[in-house]
């Protein structure tokens, strides 16, 4: 693998840079928070960026996609990051979309993946449970069989996306104990069939969140994705997925930090001088530099390694999302930090990066499971 | 494309056919490279023979001019060689300060009677190099040397103390920077001459480090001589010669901690001893503490090895590095460390040795091994420089 962008990636990284400075300046974060009718993110702006063919890069061609590679897909990633634009691309088009793009059922993807490409529709993933952490297995979500298909009992918690969503995609126990890797299956489930009920729920980082509570829903066979018993299989394939276009994401938001952070530095005069003059200063940026630096080889590395599905494309995920957790944590807290009181004050963005670095930690595996999990794929 | 096959083909057969028998499978050997110069010892037996065949193609310096006595190869066909050396475990021919450091600088700064008189020795690898910078009061502010270069028609009479000169005691000639005006600010007094360290009033003495090696020496002028005709650049423009010179000394450290090592063999080394001290437990080391360290160190270690590649890649596609590369000697010097104190963690109580009965070789190795390598975030400019280095030049924060 080559660890530089093509020129087409470039091109890429300056337009999806330029829409975002113009469409989605960190400034609207704030008022979609404030705005109690909003979703959360904006459908308009979700449209556009459709428009610009962002949500259709990781689909096949076959299937109504560009055909592109996850390389491609971490460029725009970024400067979303950078924006810290909410519109809900993880949860509908790289979970959901991809779920359906490899549910072998060719019912479901006729119905829903043109529209969640042109973002007609929203679908969630509603996989997480309260307590469950990062165990995909860990469900208490019970479908119990029928005769005429499965009945659904469960509760899931902070669903990606899932406030306004047309329709949401549930992990439920099929057999077996939760915990256990077989024994999941999936189902489509629109949000307006009986038994469904979904609330918003309200996050540090004000993305769109909800509770899906679901009781006695009947779900047909036909809305079953992949086979019965093996649902884990291809959740876990496409969270993988999903985490490397997050760990886009944050590196896009770690970058913007800490630039907003160097030019402060350059700025700000105390005793007679620039803070950034100061050498405890200086070095504490350099580190940042650093971090940030190797946390960009990881990602660029993890997503080519995904397309060119090399050995270590599992482990490499692993390394990308630990170190871009780490790192964005530490470019958040240090920004904060080095702006002083103006830092913690509701006005100024780099609070906003801190709440969304640590949102995006805490979602498909915080730096501790990844090294527990690259540990194990190590055999140690 | 087809000139690079013909390329590797021949170089392929020739090594197959020419390189010593005994010298094929080495290359793991950090100890396997020659130095050159008088006084270096032989690793093996036949290490000259294999320099002087290789010299003779020009390709202990494959890339440097042929006419100065390099192989004049381009970077494509230097990688091919460099796999092919590879592919038999061949030692490099011959390393030294003269090939990564005052050559690269010669090559820059020096005039043509120069390149034609110091080139073609190091390629040869007649001269073996040692850099005459640090001194007593001259460490991380190195501009306050105080090494007298007095003037005395057409040469200087050299007095003062270097210390911290690597392998001082090995070397032929010394590349040092003294003080030619002392009514001007620091960095404008310094000249930047090349000396034969052959002369009497030349007085080397090996330093004992903590870990009980002497890679280190004191070297002291009294009243000895170079020529102006060996001023590398101009009379009191010699800082300007060392920060050049300090650039590729930067690439060369990053080559050592980055590139070099192979991951995947030290990461099989951490992991069978911590098997064999620790053990698994459920198929997880016994010591979860311990195995958290080593994931951080893998993982850490893999994102560095990246943001070497990925610096490389940029290289081949025409950026040159900047001063962004004092992140590699901070990086990966570190990371060194931070894997020799693991390792100690790992080995616990039977990292205590220091000599004789009792302990494995490779126990008593390690612990000289993590003495040393505190050093390696002093050396070559410590970790705080290069830090003051990035904060100015990489990141633009101002003196003020």
């Amino acid at each position: 693998m080559e660890l530089v962008l093509t020129d087409e990636q470039k091109m890429l990284d300056q337009s999806a840079r330029n829409f975002i400075k113009k469409a989605s300046p960190v400034a609207r974060m704030r008022e979609l928070r404030d705005d109690p009718e909003s979703l959360g993110y904006d459908k308009a702006v979700f449209k556009q960026m459709a428009k610009l063919d962002w949500t259709a890069i990781l689909f096949p061609e076959n299937l109504g996609g560009m055909g592109m590679g996850m390389a491609d897909m971490v460029v725009v990633m970024e400067a979303i990051g950078a924006g810290l634009a909410p519109e809900p691309i993880i949860p509908s088009v790289i979970l959901a979309g991809q779920l359906i793009a490899l549910s072998e059922n060719e019912t479901l993807m006729n119905e829903w993946l043109d529209s969640i490409i042109e973002v007609k529709k929203v679908v969630a993933v509603a996989y997480q449970e309260k307590k469950g952490r990062y165990n995909i297995a860990q469900v208490k979500t019970s479908a119990e069989r029928t005769d005429v298909g499965y009945i659904l009992n469960g509760e899931k918690s902070q669903v990606l996306g899932g406030w306004g969503a047309d329709a949401v995609i549930v992990s439920a126990g099929t057999s077996g104990q939760s915990g256990d890797s077989d024994g999941l299956t999936l189902f489509l489930v629109p949000t307006e069939a009986p038994g469904v009920s979904i609330t918003r729920q309200h996050r540090v980082d004000s993305r769109n969140v909800a509770l899906v509570r679901l009781e006695n829903v009947s779900v047909s066979e036909a809305n079953i994705l992949g086979q019965v018993n093996k649902g884990g299989k291809i959740l876990s394939k496409v969270i993988d997925m999903a985490t490397i276009t997050l760990c886009g994401e944050m590196l896009g938001g770690m970058s913007a930090v800490f630039e907003r952070t160097l030019t402060y530095l350059k700025e700000r005069i105390q005793f007679d001088v620039t803070i950034g003059s100061f050498q405890c200063l200086q070095h504490r940026a350099a580190r940042i530099f650093m971090e940030i630096e190797l946390a960009r080889s990881a990602v660029m590395a993890a997503a080519r390694g995904y397309d060119e599905k090399t050995d270590h494309a599992a482990a490499l995920i692993s390394v990308a999302k630990a170190r871009c957790s780490d790192a964005y944590i530490l470019a958040t807290n240090e920004a904060v930090q080095m702006h002083g009181g103006i830092g913690m004050s509701d006005e100024e963005d780099v609070g906003l990066y801190m709440k969304h670095a640590r949102a995006a930690e805490l979602t498909f595996g915080d730096a501790g499971f990844h090294r527990d999990r690259f540990a194990s794929i190590k055999g140690y | 494309m087809k000139e690079l096959e013909e390329f590797r083909k021949s170089v392929r057969s020739w090594l197959e056919e020419s390189a010593p028998e005994s010298l094929k499978g080495k290359a793991s050997d950090p100890k396997a490279i020659y130095w050159g110069g008088k006084k270096s010892p032989l690793p093996f037996p036949d290490s000259k023979f294999w320099m002087e065949m290789m010299a003779a193609k020009g390709w202990t310096v494959p890339t440097w001019p042929q006419e100065y006595g390099g192989g004049g190869l381009s970077k494509a066909e230097n990688k091919i060689l460099t796999e092919e050396l590879e592919r038999l475990e061949l030692p490099r021919p011959l390393t030294g300060f003269g090939i990564t450091m005052i050559g690269p600088t010669i090559l820059q700064y020096g005039t043509d009677e120069q390149k034609e008189y110091f080139l073609p020795k190091i390629c040869s690898g007649e001269v073996r190099w040692c850099q005459g910078y640090s001194e007593p009061n001259a460490g991380s502010d190195l501009a306050n040397v105080q090494t007298s270069l007095t003037d005395d028609g057409d040469g200087y009479i050299i007095s003062g103390q270097k210390t911290w000169t690597s392998y001082g005691d090995l070397s032929d000639w010394i590349f040092l920077i003294g003080r030619t005006d002392w009514e001007v600010k620091k960095q404008a007094g310094i000249t930047f001459i090349l000396m034969d360290m052959d002369q009497p009033g030349v007085n080397v003495r090996p330093i004992k480090l903590i870990s009980g090696e002497s890679p280190f020496c004191e070297v002291f002028f009294d009243n000895v001589r170079a020529a102006k005709k060996h001023i590398l650049g101009e009379q009191n423009k010699g800082w300007g010669v060392a920060k050049a010179l300090l650039g590729h000394e930067r690439i060369m450290i990053a080559d050592v901690f980055g590139s070099t090592k192979s991951p995947a063999k030290e990461a099989k080394s951490l992991k069978d001893n911590a098997t064999l001290y620790i053990g698994l437990k459920d198929g997880k080391l016994a010591d979860s503490s311990i195995r958290d360290r080593m994931v951080q160190i893998q993982m850490d270690e893999t994102c560095f090895d990246l943001t070497v590649q990925r610096n490389f890649d940029n290289m081949k596609a025409g950026h040159n590095p900047g001063p962004e590369s004092s992140m590699f000697k901070i990086y990966g010097t570190e990371l060194n460390q931070r894997r020799f104190e693991l390792f100690l963690s790992i080995l616990g109580p039977e990292s205590l040795g220091w000599e004789g009965d009792g302990f494995l070789k490779d126990e008593l190795q390690l612990t000289r091994n993590w003495l040393r390598s505190r050093g390696n975030t002093i050396e070559g400019g410590t970790s705080e420089i290069q830090l003051n280095i990035i904060a100015k030049a990489v990141l633009g924060l101002p003196t003020k």
